[in-house]
């Protein structure tokens, strides 16, 4: 089922419920058992992102005042994005880190979709261990695995390139993405591909013309997961890549913005917010394919 | 169109020998069911066919050409599965036209062959919609344009009608054999519904437990069932079965059942006399008689009727064995009264005790 057909769905489906089960509910029930809780949560959520945008703009006089009200900014200024754009590489940060996450997620995505699907449907001898020892790479922590990798990435002559990153993301991406779309592929019915095989497909038309547009959600799903978690990468970032101009946003923001023990606050801030729009700004916009790639499965 | 042999077919799953050779042969232009309870491997037999499974032992012909070994694109068969495997995101057009773009047959064929199929089952004001649009037996339609489109040589159906509700059942049987009428495609349904064997098939195949129990025409299958299984499945309701021991003195051959009722042999079998045997007869074919000992009656006390309005359906038990009896006159009798019922002996049917087997003429 496509997204827009499920969207009139679960419209279609909670409008129902609510209308149904409304009559039972008065408003002060609903405050209580609805709102209030949610609130909370929001609260909990969305309060460090407040405090990394007025941190952001607040001058360094108020930050560390203990007067006034800590919650507010009397005087915003852009002092501290000035410093981050022109006095630091962030814009050379922005751009690693956007190169090496979707060159690392595409390749990755790539190469799951072809695993995923032998896995799943090419049936050889195998493909269960295989599943499995794909699925157990995953469990190994990138804290233990950094250190042969790193052994590797010198060898190769990789050390402080933007490759060594593209190279050794994907040994924890194509585990997770090919987990995550083993189990989509295996939503999409049986009958289709054999029925296409019957209609003279080949193996690759099956997977091209049948299997990927049914996949769509998942291949989303997978990729904003990819593109999120490559993004938010730490430690291969910080061991693999040591000139501040190869640096990618969260090791730059953290190891340039922090000198000996003294926090340039604003500038961090201010960093995290710029370099977490992005990944805000795909989820939101994908999150009904996400969400259907989750649950995911495929209807006639 | 093409003739199907199937000569000697053997599958295996693993250890286990689900077809034990299986031997069919479908004229061209014939309409063949493949009939039998459930797992007893009529869809495998059937997607042997089409090459979706690999044959463990024997040889597959479509035509003059053996298949054993070519992929289901090069077999020229169109498969209608039980739950139509509609490819969702496409349009019914597209469905149609999805296997005459891959054999890249130009834009002006593909529009003509699908407006001709989409003609001939009716889908016309459907073919922009998306099958999640369709109602049960529009799809069912829309799975069977993608096989006409194709011409093929041969139709395999997998039980298409499985899935849609009984009256919509009862309408798309006769769709499908006015098409097969129409198109004269050799066809191969496979159903459990024995009702569905018997009124769409030219010729029925029995299966049970991955071997063949008879084939032969439904009412050949009806008259002069092989053995007590098929008896047992072709017809509803079903046959009734009495366990009775054969009596012969001199040319008179005589069945006694177990109550000692007497019943006249209907036609000369073989079988010694105090043999056991099985008395089949069918439910249309027991006679109400009057209680004072009609000769060749069993008594039977009635346990429910249902009566339908064209039929009275009459459930009986004689002995402890269920006996059914099917009445065009109405009746009303009192559950735990007896009533006496004498069968037609022309049309009954004597099997041995244990094998299951017709007795010899
Ligand atoms: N891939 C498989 N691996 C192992 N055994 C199988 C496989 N496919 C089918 N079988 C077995 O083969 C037997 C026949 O299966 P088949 O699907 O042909 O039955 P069927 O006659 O079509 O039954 P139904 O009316 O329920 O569809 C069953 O016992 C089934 O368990
Ligand atoms: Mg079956």
């Amino acid at each position: 089922m496509s997204s827009d057909a499920k969207a009139v769905n679960t419209a279609t489906a909670e409008s129902a419920d609510s209308t149904g089960m409304s009559f039972l509910e008065t408003n002060r029930r609903k405050i209580f058992a609805t709102y209030l809780p949610l609130g909370g949560f929001l609260f909990v959520l969305l309060f460090p992102f407040y405090w990394m945008g007025i941190t952001a703009f607040k001058p360094n006089n108020e930050l560390l005042s203990r007067e006034g009200n800590p919650f507010w900014v009397n005087s915003p200024t852009l002092a501290h994005v000035k410093k981050l754009l022109f006095d630091t590489a962030y814009p050379e940060w922005m751009w690693n880190t956007v190169l090496v996450s979707v060159t690392s997620t595409f390749f990755s995505l790539a190469a799951s979709v072809f695993a995923a699907y032998a896995i799943e449907r090419l049936r050889f001898s195998g493909a269960k261990q295989v599943g499995l020892a794909i699925f157990l790479a995953y469990l190994v922590p990138p804290s233990i695995l950094f250190i042969p990798l790193a052994s590797v990435v010198f060898q190769l002559g990789l050390f402080d390139t933007r490759l060594a990153l593209i190279l050794t993301y994907p040994t924890f991406l194509i585990p997770f993405c090919t987990w995550l779309l083993m189990g989509y592929f295996r939503s999409i019915p049986f009958e289709l591909e054999e029925c296409a095989l019957i209609d003279g497909a080949s193996r690759w038309q099956i997977l091209t013309k049948i299997v990927l547009p049914l996949a769509v959600p998942g291949l989303i799903s997978a990729g904003i997961f990819a593109f999120t978690l490559s993004w938010n990468e730490f430690i291969y970032a910080l061991t693999f890549v040591s000139s501040s101009e190869l640096k990618t946003l969260p090791v730059g923001v953290v190891t340039e913005l922090v000198e000996g023990d003294v926090y340039h606050w604003g500038s961090l801030m201010a960093g995290a917010l710029f370099g977490s729009l992005p990944v805000a700004f795909i989820y939101s916009f994908f999150v009904e394919y996400y969400v259907s790639g989750m649950t995911g499965s495929v209807k006639e | 169109m093409a003739s199907v042999t199937i000569q000697a077919v053997k599958k295996r799953f693993g250890a286990t020998d689900i077809l034990h050779g299986v031997d069919i042969s479908i004229a061209d232009g014939s309409f063949t069911v493949l009939v039998g309870p459930s797992g007893c491997g009529k869809s495998t037999l059937l997607r042997m066919i089409a090459g979706l499974e690999e044959i463990t032992d024997g040889e597959i012909r479509i035509g003059d050409k053996r298949v054993n070994d070519l992929p289901p694109k090069e077999r020229d068969i169109a498969m209608v599965f039980q739950n139509y495997a509609l490819y969702p995101h496409m349009t019914v057009r597209d469905n149609m036209a999805f296997s005459l773009m891959l054999a890249k047959e130009d834009q002006a064929t593909i529009d003509s062959k699908v407006g001709r199929a989409a003609e001939i089952l009716a889908l016309g004001a459907l073919l922009d919609r998306y099958p999640r649009q369709l109602s049960g037996g529009q799809r069912q339609r829309v799975a069977m344009g993608r096989a006409i489109v194709r011409d093929p040589q041969v139709f395999l159906f997998d039980e298409p009608l499985s899935n849609l509700d009984a009256k919509l059942r009862v309408a798309m049987r006769s769709e499908i054999k006015e098409l097969h009428q129409r198109l004269k495609t050799t066809s191969i349904y496979v159903t459990h519904d024995q009702i569905e064997a018997m009124t769409m098939g030219d010729k029925i195949v029995v299966m049970r437990d991955g071997r063949i129990e008879q084939t032969g025409s439904p009412l050949d299958l009806y008259d002069h069932p092989a053995n007590q299984f098929v008896a047992g499945f072709i017809g509803s309701p079903s046959m009734n079965f009495l366990p009775g021991t054969l009596r012969r003195s001199g040319d008179a051959l005589r069945v006694e059942l177990s109550d000692g009722t007497q019943l006249d042999a209907p036609q000369q079998v073989g079988g010694m006399d105090g043999q056991p045997i099985i008395f089949g007869t069918r439910p249309e074919h027991l006679r109400l008689v009057s209680s004072d000992g009609a000769r060749g009656a069993i008594p039977s006390r009635v346990v429910v009727m249902e009566p339908s309005g064209m039929d009275t359906f009459v459930a009986c038990r004689h002995e402890g064995v269920d006996l059914a009896a099917i009445f065009r006159e109405r009746h009303d009798f009192a559950p735990g009264s007896t009533i006496h019922l004498q069968p037609d002996m022309s049309c009954a049917h004597l099997f041995h005790a244990e094998t299951g087997q017709r007795l010899a003429a």
